[in-house]
């Protein structure tokens, strides 16, 4: 390890030296340890999993074996051939790794201790004998002893060869007297923390024993001493590591240690020493050591009782200083005694306490030479602060002695031109250059009429910019881009020296009159403008003023609003900044914005979302369809993305995983494109050919819209029974009803409405209106249409919310038609349920209540469902008409009709007297409708009035009958179609 | 093994009346059988839903919570839940025992024509007349829809559920049949407003009625007509169809009063079961057995193949 220094090249290195450094060579990266790899010695990295999990990885991918895992290969067991038991070897468990050169068991040719003859070393032979002193059996060793093996090592005889002989150390011959020298001369006394001087294991033997350099001559090398190897005693027992218990021969002995306690804690070599060395020290008898107190027979007192160990008995240093017994490596409790000792002359020149663990440097450090502080100039300031250019002119005096008295001086106004301002004649002129020859400028080189329109046209622009149009977008614009750039050349003015002659107003003039102009303006709203100094409540406070003397139209203001004591410098900064915001935020602006909010989408999404494919080829289809050739025709497959829940739920795996579509695949399509909306009507054809004859208005009918209602296709399929006089009453109907509304403002509107649901929406809407306007009396409309008590509650007391909410519902019919229709595609078509004899809403609707019933009347007056108790004939006159927006197909009707199993008589007499319930129900509700429809006519309510109360005279005071809608449908049955076609005709004969 | 096997009877249908039960609920807008077929359930015009027993004709329990009409329900497999939907645009779904409402479900647009469960009740489907069938969650705690179904153009009438498909008929003359598994959507076209759709018991068909009156058989894979059955009336109602338990009979109500029992392969009428003189409004047939429930009006009547031979619950019950 340490020696001497002209001794290293003898060293024997194993290993590849590390490259010389250079001195001006970078330093190198170390490997970081990501890349610090270990690989086998087929190249293939080896992971490291670490110490206590493996270690490296091992066999194929992890696995310690072949491709299919370790197998145990010689397992077989039968009923013949019981698996024999394997003894396993270690070896077995290794690979060729352990089994080679740098394994755990190599195999490969050695020469082994066992049959080696020689002699014997004695060091071995005496640490031998040491261990043999300790063992159970004193003199073991004996047995060794007498079987020698012959064996020598090759190291052991290459060193033989080399001249080495047993007993000495290995290394250079060295020679005492040289390093007795060195230590005289190492006279220097060293502070602070310099190494300890280097000690070869020979200084230190030479510590050691002092006693034995009697003979050292000038010219006479030594070999080195041999090293004494460490000798590892066995732990036996169970006490602690180091403890060695009481020595009965020694209690015995008598005279002990002179310390008189004996040190548990040494070391074994020390102890060694002891034993054998000539400093076995006496001992008084007695029973001492740390499993035992002090005795009271003790005499000497100061004896330390309680032994402690300190921690300068360890070592703190790894390989600093090595302990003296040429241990190496061996970091026990060593105590530093003997060095102590040995060097009284420096611990003497030193009179501190040196601390545990340092010595005294051997070396003195060279004295650091403080050179002084070169000496400062006179009037020398370390800081140095911008001021800024301040010029006398717009200045009091006062205030501009102040100042030149408080920065020493004041900055000079440039006289000459700065070198980047001239321009490039000046520079001609100074440098004495002739000017270039030809035309100066372009415009010489038009024509004079060109000229003279350049000209004209330039002033009217400089007109334009004189005045700027502070309301327009661009005008204003422009303002706040001159005021910042004069804000900025202010600004940056105001660091340079400005020449003499430029007023500094100059450029805040026309930002400053501009501000002017605009809050000034009479339309300018003032009120609540944008306080943007709000956090300074002073500067806000001058800002106010300064906008409010605007407002008055003071040229001055700003001058008249800024603070008098501030700086000259803080008040041009704020001039700046008051015009800078006053035309930021000018009044026009806040009241602009007021009037008007942002949209909150964006307008040029002019995209929708349309599914990618559609159910076409409607006519296809239905050709198909009526040659019953279902199949493929008439089946659209189409790809449709269930959600993963819904998958989940119903236990199917997603069909489409990692789609994040939902439903039908959706395209973006332009979103005013036709083809979004044109579906093709499937029953257009039909349509035309059916309803031409019947009315002009289909011809007017607009293409279908999106979402087809059964409606649509109802003229197609017109009942077999059509050819009686309802269809054409139907279809004369129709025609009126496209004609002008105001012709005929009687129930005429009403078919009008309903015919223009199937057409027009635009039309609708204003037909609509004109409906409202000329709306015939609402007795025309019980008259007709059935009254709309059909969803009658079951009690009398809830009447009145149910007339409130069908009012509701009919006007939000109304609404949802209006918005069905201006939406296009998406609303239903509303379905007429205007005359009970129309036949193209043949498809009647889902009714309730009563409604279901008088649908079904409709489909017996149509000759559908004929039978029908003729007894209701009278009542249902009024109520077989209603307007009604159901869709689907209805519900079948509830009757309680035709049970030949039940007893007619109850039946009958019950709803009897549901009718009369029934009908105080829709009288009243009459009496709602008209209070509605107060504008309306009066003289034929009256007539209708009257016929009203004759029928209310012969109703009894009814109760209430929680069946009431079960039976209602009775009395509407019955209405033929001869009567009906009586009755229209007679209204239309009154209009 | 010496005996030869039975020769199989010839299919019996329900013909013979059992008993009528007075619902007492309005009109019966439609009557269900349960999964297993002890119980039934008649929705009313009341805005009621009333669970009954088959065998006796009693009355079990009433559920009451509907803003509207009743128009269609659905029991569970377990017959622990009862879904039904409503003119009220809420679809209900009931505890059966406590007869409270677990879940109101909200979101159609207009009143709920059908409404059905899936096969392990964590989906309840409902068919509105806006157009949309919507997915409603019942296992998480969630209301939101887990997906609308808004391919269908005009309202839906009616929806079936067979274990991953669902059939949908709607008034634009489509009948949709999704399919969970195969990620598809297959629209029949039939060019008239479907007022019924279901399943064939094997599943391989599907049955179709529509306003034309006219009940059509197709194949559900490829979309091919198997079989046509006329002779009924059905013009402007919503009514039911449904196949025989055994795949051998189509039966489909009627608006003159008769429950029609076609052939399924000849497509002839077997059967002409007259029911009463009102429209038959549903019907629905019991899952193994050969029993049929009809109801017209505010009645309901149950009827099986062999005549009862006790009589007592024949009368309506006295309540």
């Amino acid at each position: 390890m340490a020696s001497d220094s002209d001794s290293d090249e003898d060293f024997v290195t194993y290993g590849t030296p590390l490259e010389p450094l250079e001195e001006d060579e970078p330093v190198r990266k170390p490997v970081p340890l990501h890349e610090q790899t270990v690989k086998d010695e087929k190249g293939r990295f080896q992971r490291f999993h670490g110490a206590f999990t493996g270690g490296f990885s091992a066999g194929y991918f992890n696995t310690a074996g072949s491709k299919e895992g370790w197998t145990p290969s010689t397992f077989v067991s039968s009923r013949q051939q019981k698996a024999e038991r394997q003894n396993a070897m270690p070896q077995d468990f290794m690979d060729e790794e352990d089994l080679g050169e740098h394994g755990i068991a190599p195999r490969e040719i050695t020469t082994t201790a066992d049959f080696v003859s020689g002699r014997s070393n004695p060091i071995q032979k005496k640490a031998r004998e040491l261990s043999a002193m300790r063992g159970p059996i004193p003199g073991d060793t004996l047995l060794q002893d007498l079987v020698a093996p012959a064996r020598t090592s090759i190291g052991v005889q290459l060193l033989r060869k080399m001249g080495w002989r047993d007993g000495q150390g290995v290394g250079p011959r060295v020679r005492k007297r040289k390093l007795r020298s060195d230590k005289a001369g190492s006279e220097l006394r060293a502070y602070g923390c310099v190494l300890p001087p280097k000690r070869s294991d020979e200084s230190e033997e030479d510590n050691d024993d002092d006693d034995d350099e009697e003979f050292a001559p000038e010219n006479v090398t030594f070999a080195p001493k041999d090293v004494t190897p460490v000798d590892f005693a066995v732990k036996e027992g169970v006490h602690g590591l180091g403890y060695r218990g009481l020595d009965p021969g020694r209690a015995l002995a008598g005279g002990g240690t002179r310390g008189g306690h004996f040190n548990l804690f040494t070391l074994d070599s020390d102890r060694t020493t002891s034993l054998f060395g000539p400093r076995a020290a006496t001992r008084r008898g007695g029973v001492a050591g740390q499993a035992f107190g002090v005795g009271a027979m003790e005499e000497d007192d100061d004896e330390e009782v309680y032994h402690k160990d300190a921690m300068s008995n360890y070592d703190t240093i790894l390989g600093g200083e090595e302990p003296g017994d040429g241990l190496f490596g061996w970091t026990a409790p060593q105590q530093y005694k003997k060095k102590k000792k040995n060097d009284p002359k420096k611990d003497a020149a030193y009179l501190g306490k040196i601390l545990e663990g340092f010595t005294l440097a051997s070396e003195n450090e060279e004295p650091k030479t403080v050179f002084p502080p070169p000496v400062l100039p006179r009037g020398y300031r370390p800081v140095h602060y911008f001021r800024p250019a301040v010029d006398m002119s717009g200045v009091s005096p006062v205030v501009a002695a102040a100042l030149r008295e408080s920065r020493g001086h004041m900055t000079q106004p440039a006289q000459e031109m700065v070198r980047h301002q001239l321009d490039s004649t000046q520079r001609r002129e100074l440098l004495g250059e002739t000017s270039l020859q030809g035309p100066s400028s372009v415009f010489e080189l038009l024509r004079p009429e060109d000229l003279e329109k350049l000209s004209r046209v330039r002033q009217a622009a400089e007109e334009k910019q004189s005045r700027p149009d502070l309301t327009s977008e661009t005008g204003r614009a422009a303002v706040v881009a001159a005021a910042k750039a004069s804000a900025l050349q202010a600004l940056s003015s105001r660091f340079q020296s400005r020449p003499q002659g430029a007023p500094e107003s100059q450029p805040q003039g026309a930002p400053e009159s501009l501000a002017l102009a605009a809050w000034s303006a009479p339309t300018a709203d003032t009120k609540n403008t944008f306080k943007p100094f709000d956090k300074i409540p002073h500067k806000q406070a001058r800002y106010d003023q300064y906008l409010t003397l605007l407002r008055k139209g003071h040229k001055d203001a700003l001058e008249q609003s800024l603070d008098v004591c501030m700086t000259e410098w803080e008040r041009g900064r704020e001039r700046d900044e008051f015009v800078f915001t006053s035309l930021l935020y000018q009044p026009s602006s806040s009241a602009l914005s007021s009037r008007f909010t942002r949209s909150r989408q964006a307008d040029n999404d002019d995209t929708v979302e349309v599914p990618r494919d559609t159910e076409n080829d409607v006519d296809d289809k239905q050709a198909a369809v009526k040659m019953k050739m279902f199949g493929k025709l008439t089946r659209d497959t189409l790809e449709w993305h269930p959600d993963k829940l819904l998958c989940k739920r119903f236990n199917v795996p997603d069909p489409y995983p990692g789609s994040g579509l939902v439903g039908m695949p959706k395209v973006r399509r332009d979103r005013f494109s036709v083809f979004n909306f044109l579906t093709v009507d499937p029953t257009a054809s039909c349509t035309q050919a059916s309803s031409s004859s019947s009315s002009s208005s289909s011809s007017s009918r607009p293409p279908d819209s999106g979402k087809r209602s059964r409606w649509d296709i109802s003229p197609s399929a017109p009942p077999a029974g059509q050819k009686d006089p309802l269809s054409a009453l139907i279809s004369e109907a129709r025609s009126e009803a496209s004609r002008p509304a105001t012709e005929t403002p009687t129930i005429k509107t009403e078919v009008l409405e309903e015919q223009q649901t199937a057409s027009g929406e635009k039309r609708e809407e204003e037909e609509e209106e004109e409906a409202e306007d000329s709306r015939p009396p609402m007795d025309l409309f019980k008259a007709i249409f059935s009254s709309s008590d059909e969803r009658s509650s079951s009690s009398d007391e809830s009447d009145e919310g149910q007339e409130e909410e069908e009012e509701e519902t009919e006007r939000a019919g109304a609404d949802g038609k209006a918005g069905a229709q201006t939406s296009g595609p998406v609303g239903f078509s509303r379905i007429p349920q205007a005359t009970p004899t129309a036949p193209p809403p043949t498809l009647p609707t889902h009714l309730q209540g009563t409604s279901t019933a008088r649908g079904r009347d409709v489909s017996e007056e149509r000759g559908v469902a004929p039978p029908s108790t003729a007894s209701h004939k009278d009542g249902g006159q009024e109520e077989e008409e209603e307007e009604e927006e159901e869709f689907g197909p209805k519900l079948p009707p509830h009757t309680s009709t035709g049970f030949p199993w039940l007893r007619e008589e109850s039946q009958s007499g019950r709803s009897k007297e549901n009718r009369k319930a029934k009908k105080e129900h829709k009288h009243k509700k009459d009496k709602k409708h008209k209070k509605k429809q107060k504008k309306q006519k009066k003289q034929k309510v009256k007539e209708k009035k009257r016929k009203k109360k004759e029928k209310r005279d012969e109703l009894p005071s009814s109760s209430s009958d929680s069946n009431s809608d079960d039976d209602d449908d009775d009395e509407e049955e019955g209405v033929t179609t001869e009567e009906l076609l009586k009755r229209l005709k007679s209204i239309r004969g009154k209009l | 093994m010496a005996f030869p096997a039975p020769r199989p009877q010839p299919p019996q249908l329900p013909q013979h009346l059992h008993r009528t039960i007075d619902c007492q609920q309005g009109a019966v807008r439609a009557v269900r059988f349960n999964a297993d077929g002890n119980y039934l359930l008649t929705c009313g015009s009341d805005k009621s839903l009333k669970l009954w027993s088959v065998s006796r004709g009693t009355l079990l329990k009433a559920y009451c919570g509907h803003g509207y009409e009743v128009l269609d329900a659905d029991g569970s497999y377990d017959n622990s839940q009862v879904c039904s939907c409503s003119s009220d645009k809420t679809v209900i779904l009931w505890d059966v025992a406590s007869g409270q409402v677990t879940r109101k479900l909200r979101g159609h647009a207009g009143k709920i024509n059908c409404v059905r469960f899936n096969e392990e009740a964590s989906v309840i489907l409902s068919g509105s007349i806006d157009g949309t069938v919507r997915c409603w969650d019942t296992r998480s705690r969630r209301m939101d829809v887990i997906q609308i179904l808004d391919e269908a153009r005009d309202g839906i009438s009616s929806l079936k559920v067979l274990e991953h498909e669902v059939l949908t008929g709607s008034v634009d003359g489509r009948v949709r049949h999704y399919d969970l598994r195969m990620g598809q959507l297959n629209a029949d076209f039939i060019n008239s407003p479907i007022t019924c759709v279901c399943f064939s018991q094997d599943g391989q068909c599907t049955l179709s009625s529509s306003l034309d009156s006219t009940v059509r058989l197709l194949d559900k894979n490829t979309g091919e007509m198997l079989g046509e059955y006329t002779g009924h009336q059905n013009k402007s109602y919503k009514m039911d169809c449904c196949l025989s338990s055994k795949d051998t009979h189509v039966l489909s109500c009627s608006e003159d009063g008769h429950v029609y029992y076609w052939d399924l392969v000849e497509g002839s009428i077997s059967l002409k079961l007259p029911v009463g003189k009102g429209v038959v409004q549903s019907l629905s047939i019991h899952p193994t057995e050969p029993l049929l429930l009809t109801a017209t009006g505010g009645h309901v009547q149950v009827w099986g193949a062999e005549p009862e031979d006790t009589q007592e619950g024949a009368m309506e019950p006295s309540e």
